[in-house]
């Protein structure tokens, strides 16, 4: 059985760093074309300043790890994407505690404890056409793969298999929250940028503890 | 694109460093980026504290000063300031008598408030009240919106609380106050150009040469609909209409009326459409007490404009009169 380390889990900081500066311009174009034209850089700025933080000062357990990350989005990226990626951050490792790893109980606990941050911080409900519409159905995939029995590895790689369709049934989806509900109708046929952030962030979860 | 600008990453620390320059009045925390009154916390005084993206200059940080704001937080371009900017100025500006919070209703915006003002609860030593504006009748205020943004009224509103917190109204009148004056004013705006977000380089929208958007946001947010551009006349009807429909009556008290260029609009079509203003509200039987015209809260180059309408009773009109110095408003000084 294999746990999600605090390795693992720090290499999942950086691989979602490297996948938004990669996605950084599509996020970016999604955003265009219902909100303000900014998630892409914005998430950008906020996840290298992550991995600096992590590179300048190593932390020693998952809360701590965590805890610097989401101060350091709620700092650095602004919007409504700071404050709702950095309580999910903030709540993850508050719920993980000072531990070194997390089995795949632990683990489905800390994430959702960071979904219900996002929740209580942005008022949004599934089918708002936001974020929670992949968290909140991945984190359940998740949670029914620990429920069988999978590791955390497997559990997670359960979560990001769904990530993709998840965000792109947004496309339908009429905005009921955040800037793009200003369009009303006219905000359905086109994926919601948080979702697609949030796909990026299921994936590289699975990805970083994939691995050897 | 062409912008005069160093590169899109400095925007708004170039423009900070410039506001610091052209303004020693004003102090600019730069690892914060917050714009302050250089004369530091008055005793006894309300602090004001406002922010938002950046991009709407003059609003906010050329409305710090006597009789108005006295702090300011600049985020990125159209993006809202961190809760540590927040925190950063409401600890610099309290005075001992709390700190008023007016924020924009944005959802970013308002999120990014609310953690600073749990951070300063958590602190425990500065009370913080916080209004939200939102008087854009463009969007409907429903459940299934993030609701009405914050637009044209939050210069009126800063202009009018800040008189009043200098006269040294506590916090819980500042704050009544400003719910007042959002309860009493609407604003309709509209576009005929794209803005360019530096970092993105392109426009945020496309409009035809015949059209334009009418019910824009301040960050290029499309708005009711999109229509064939007519005489000036018959655009100022449509942007008047909606807000005399929505305006509060509150007794029949007359108005402050805005009108606001986006940023690329001239002050020569800003007059033209004010007249055009007045003559409406003349017919509506809306008397105009005071008016501003001008570009106070903008969308980058966006070219387009506001209208703004404030029902203003006596006291209100005395605090508009109050003197104002700071690098966007003066008079009175």
């Amino acid at each position: 059985m294999s746990d999600a380390t605090l390795a693992g889990l720090l290499d999942w900081l950086r691989r979602f760093a490297a996948a938004v500066a990669e996605e950084e311009t599509h996020l970016t174009e999604l955003d265009q074309k219902i909100g303000d034209g900014d998630h892409g850089s914005n998430m950008r700025r906020g996840t290298a300043a992550v991995v600096a933080a992590l590179d300048a000062d190593a932390p020693e357990d998952v809360k701590a790890a965590f805890t610097q990350a989401g101060m350091t989005l709620v700092k650095t990226v602004g919007g409504a994407s700071g404050p709702l990626y950095g309580t999910f951050m903030l709540r993850l490792g508050t719920t993980a505690g000072a531990v070194d790893a997390l089995d795949a109980a632990g683990l489905a606990a800390a994430l959702r404890a960071g979904l219900d941050g996002v929740v209580q911080r942005g008022r949004a409900e599934r089918g708002d056409k936001t974020m929670v519409d992949v968290l909140a159905p991945g984190l359940d995939a998740l949670d029914e793969a620990v429920a069988a029995g999978a590791d955390a590895a497997a559990a997670a790689r359960a979560a990001a298999d769904g990530a993709p369709g998840l965000r792109d049934a947004t496309a339908p989806l009429v905005a009921r929250k955040g800037r793009a509900s200003y369009l009303g109708e006219r905000s359905a046929g086109h994926v919601d940028p948080g979702s697609a952030s949030t796909t990026l962030l299921l994936q590289t979860l699975a990805d970083a503890l994939g691995e050897p | 694109m062409k912008k005069l600008i160093n590169s899109p990453e400095r925007v708004v620390t170039d423009a900070l460093a410039g506001m610091a320059a052209a303004h020693p009045e004003l102090t600019v925390d730069h690892e914060n980026r917050v714009v302050l009154r250089a004369s530091g916390a008055v005793q006894g005084k309300v602090g004001l504290v406002s922010g938002g993206g950046s991009g709407h200059e003059p609003m906010h940080g050329g409305f710090v000063g006597l009789g108005m704001l006295d702090a300011a937080c600049a985020g990125e371009v159209f993006t809202s300031p961190t809760p540590d900017q927040m925190q950063a100025a409401t600890l610099a500006v309290d005075g001992g008598a709390g700190v008023l919070h007016i924020v924009k209703n944005y959802t970013g915006d308002v999120m990014n408030f609310e953690m600073a003002a749990e951070l300063a609860a958590a602190e425990g030593d500065v009370e913080v009240r916080s209004v939200v504006v939102d008087d854009d009748v463009a969007v409907q205020d429903s459940l299934y919106t993030a609701g009405r943004r914050g637009v044209g009224a939050t210069v009126l509103l800063e202009k009018v609380v800040g008189a009043a917190a200098e006269e040294r109204r506590d916090l819980a009148a500042c704050e009544e106050l400003a719910k007042k004056v959002n309860g009493n004013a609407r604003s309709m705006g509209m576009a005929l150009t794209s803005c360019v977000v530096p970092a993105a380089g392109t426009p945020t929208f496309e409009l035809a040469d015949d059209e334009f958007e009418l019910g824009i946001g301040i960050h290029g947010e499309p708005g009711r609909d999109r229509r064939k551009l007519g005489p000036l006349s018959e655009v100022a009807q449509l942007l008047v209409e909606p807000v005399l429909h929505d305006l509060p009556d509150a007794d029949g008290a007359p108005v402050i009326a805005f009108v606001n260029s986006m940023g690329g609009t001239p002050l020569i079509e800003l007059y033209g459409l004010y007249a055009e203003v007045a003559a409406i509200c003349e017919k509506a039987g809306v008397q105009i007490a005071r008016s501003l015209v001008g570009p106070y809260i903008t969308s980058l180059e966006m070219a387009g404009a506001s209208v703004t309408l404030l029902r203003a009773d006596d006291d209100v009109l005395r605090l508009w009169d109050a003197p104002v110095s700071t690098p966007g408003l003066r008079w009175g000084v």
